[in-house]
């Protein structure tokens, strides 16, 4: 596929004016020179006014929707020109989440691979234990300035259904979860926490009973509640505006990271790794090192337990272009349209399709998408915990597996950077399950 | 002239309305699906939709959910459904209703044209709004196909202005917010909002989403110029079939219920109540 790159109009927002929105400093209210900043690079400016990132993202949704995302565009477009916004959302994610987080070498690990050096965005350490809080506390905010009450969401792992729940529970907003009946089962920590916070957990029974079938199930829901309710989507999928809404206030991470990089080795790390199911907490580490190409970026997906279709949930690596949940992007489906069913260890990747600008991204070969599978990622999880005294969530395991692979082909000059996105307490009892063994 | 608008044409002049069944194509096979459309099309029915199985549907509720799950768990395909919509004669003429996402995965162009080829009169794509639609339309015109808009309850004026300027065939309203599926009452603002449609537009409109029983055809007749049964209908299949009905006894409770709501929506010239 051939891609004309050009630059959109961003909702009237200049690409200057998007890269000064998220950058956060030690400081709080610091912000960042712009001297220190990417320079607006073409393949930063997606998407355009319609939602597309080349070929890709739009808008495929009934008609009873449009008028809700023409609603979220516009308030999105005066949310991020209102500089109180801005230091809301910062003051939250300074206070409450815990921001910004650190940046931490992981020496015994590296040793252990031999080779490059590998180091870790701790997004493990946020507050709710992932990077879907970033996401959640801006969409809640959104939330309340579109005078609505109620929130709705979906969950795989249940991070993001935490993150929402929390986000909700910190602003008094009535919160629904919808999550597949398979991920109940398998992420159960994660769904006392959300009821404890209040909200109401929906299992989903049809289809896969997974990410997608909840996905399915939630815009079913804002299909009759549309007036009143606001979806947080967890990832940068779904229709025009959310994967980029999503991807702004996830950015938050890879501008954090540029930063520290900066202070801490006066350079910038040589390649960057993340795991991808959605896509948020790679959109949100990846984005601003897009234009920063001596930067590396590597996407890391579930490659399951093989290659044939229904053993996998590597979208990027195995899958086309269509249409699913709103967009158009890689999919994974049959040649007759119809979406496959995935495989993968891991709750938050087990999803078909994949956000709309991973699509691009893969398209211009700015990013190099690869796939671990159910046992790398397990391997992996094994050596975190015990040369580094972390407990990876199994999505963010996969990165890690990737990682080890890549830190042995390098030289040890060379450093990797990879997102910690989550943390694996939620994952324990699946993987003693998984193992045959007892607590 | 597309045989969608010829339809209407016929149907104004003699002050009818039209009913138009929805069945899901391959519950629980494609021969009762050719079955029925003949059947309804005999007892006068003009105009049938036939859903596409899709497996992500989201304008759906759990009735026709269910039934596409039955359909492609029985390995439906896409040509399968084109090639039973070719055989029809002296049928209720098909109108499909189809994910984009089917249509992408073909190719539009060669979606379209194979889809005109099998004898469809027109499209409707429920997750297509227009702003994504150009490519589609042009090439529906090309084939002699309607390409049909949907008008929701949350769609504003300025949209609804917008979108009735491409609109062709019939314009396709949805009488409640949410997904498809029986609803005890309809909106009491209704009228009032199809009043205002028939201000913006000359094209033919139908309402449905919700629509149950006659009671609500008769009540939506003096403002529509069609009403599509879908849910309701699927329903009574399955409950026929869970019954244990033959497929005789399928297609006769089918044609009576049409029957009954296609006197019902001819009876009532006059606006009543909405309950």
């Amino acid at each position: 596929m051939t891609i004309d790159i050009g630059c959109g109009d961003n909702l009237g927002v200049s690409p200057n004016e998007m890269f000064s929105f998220v950058p956060y400093g030690p400081q709080r209210n610091w912000i960042m020179p712009r001297t220190l900043l990417p320079e607006p690079a073409k393949e930063s400016c997606w998407p355009d006014t319609s939602g597309r990132f080349g070929p890709f993202g739009g808008r495929y949704v009934p008609e009873t929707l449009m008028a809700a995302l023409e609603q979220l565009q516009q308030e999105y477009s005066a949310a991020i020109a209102d500089r109180a916004f801005e230091q809301q959302l910062r003051q939250l994610w300074g206070d409450f989440v815990g921001r910004p987080s650190p940046l931490y070498f992981a020496q015994r690990l590296t040793e252990h691979c031999g080779g490059a050096e590998i180091w870790f965005k701790r997004e493990d350490l946020n507050h709710t234990g992932s990077h879907k809080i970033n996401n959640t506390l801006g969409q809640a905010l959104l939330t309340l300035r579109m005078g609505k009450r109620r929130v709705i969401a979906e969950t795989g792992a249940g991070q993001h259904g935490v993150a929402t729940a929390t986000a909700c529970g910190h602003f008094g907003l009535e919160c629904v979860v919808y999550m597949g009946a398979e991920d109940i089962r398998r992420q159960q920590p994660n769904v006392r926490a959300m009821k404890l916070l209040g909200a109401e957990v929906r299992a989903v029974e049809s289809g896969s009973r997974t990410l997608r079938d909840a996905i399915n199930e939630a815009l079913r829901d804002w299909m009759s509640s549309v007036e009143s309710t606001h979806y947080i989507i967890g990832s940068v999928v779904g229709p025009h505006p959310f994967p980029r809404i999503v991807r702004d206030f996830q950015s938050v991470i890879g501008h954090e990271a540029i930063e520290q990089s900066l202070q801490r080795w006066g350079n910038l790390p040589d390649a960057v790794l993340a795991c991808v199911g959605g896509g948020s907490n790679a959109a949100g580490m990846f984005y601003p090192f897009v234009a920063r190409t001596d930067v590396e970026l590597i996407g890391v997906e579930a490659g399951g337990a093989g290659d044939q279709r229904g053993l996998h949930a590597a979208t990027l690596s195995h899958g086309q272009p269509g249409v699913l949940h709103g967009s158009l992007s890689y999919v994974l489906q049959d040649d007759d349209g119809q979406t496959s069913n995935v495989h993968s260890i891991s709750a938050g990747l087990d999803y078909p399709g994949v956000g709309p600008e991973h699509s691009l991204w893969k398209s211009i070969g700015r990013v190099r998408y690869l796939a671990a599978g159910d046992n790398d990622a397990l391997a992996a999880f094994d050596l975190m915990a015990r040369l580094e005294g972390i407990l990876p969530a199994l999505e963010t395991s996969h990165a890690i597996a990737a990682a080890c692979h890549e830190a042995r082909q390098r030289p040890s000059h060379q450093r990797l950077l990879v997102v910690l996105s989550g943390r694996g307490e939620k994952d324990a009892a699946e993987i003693v399950r998984l193992r045959g063994g007892e607590d | 002239m597309p045989l969608i608008d010829e339809e209407f044409r016929k149907l104004r002049a003699d002050g009818r309305k039209l009913l138009i069944p929805f069945f899901v194509a391959g519950d629980p096979d494609l021969d009762t699906t050719v079955a029925l459309l003949t059947a309804v099309g005999r007892a006068g029915i003009r105009l049938a939709e036939i859903g596409f199985p899709y497996s992500d549907p989201i304008a759906d509720g759990p009735t026709i959910q269910a039934a596409y799950t039955r359909a492609l768990q029985c390995g439906l395909r896409v040509r399968d459904v084109l090639a039973a919509a070719a055989s029809l004669h002296d049928a209720a003429s098909p109108v499909g209703m189809v994910s984009y996402a089917l249509v992408y995965r073909h190719g539009i162009d060669e979606w379209v044209g194979q889809a005109a080829d099998a004898g469809l009169v027109g499209l409707i794509v429920p997750d297509l709004p227009s702003e994504e639609a150009a490519t589609l339309d042009a090439r529906c015109r090309q084939c002699g196909l309607s390409l049909v808009q949907l008008i929701a309850p949350t769609t504003s004026p300025d949209r609804a202005r917008r979108i009735l300027e491409h609109a062709s065939g019939f314009v396709y309203y949805v009488s409640v917010a949410g997904v498809t599926g029986e609803r005890t009452a309809l909106p009491p603002e209704l009228p009032e909002r199809l009043a205002a449609l028939r201000e913006w537009t000359d094209l033919p409109i139908c309402v449905g989403f919700g629509v149950r029983d006659t009671a609500h055809a008769r009540a939506l007749a003096p403002h529509v110029d069609g009403v599509i049964i879908g849910s309701a209908l699927v329903k009574r299949m399955e409950l026929a079939r869970q019954r244990g009905s033959t497929l005789d006894q399928l297609v006769c409770e089918v044609v009576d219920f049409c029957c009954g709501l296609q006197a019902a929506l001819n009876e009532s010239s006059y606006p009543s109540k909405f309950s």
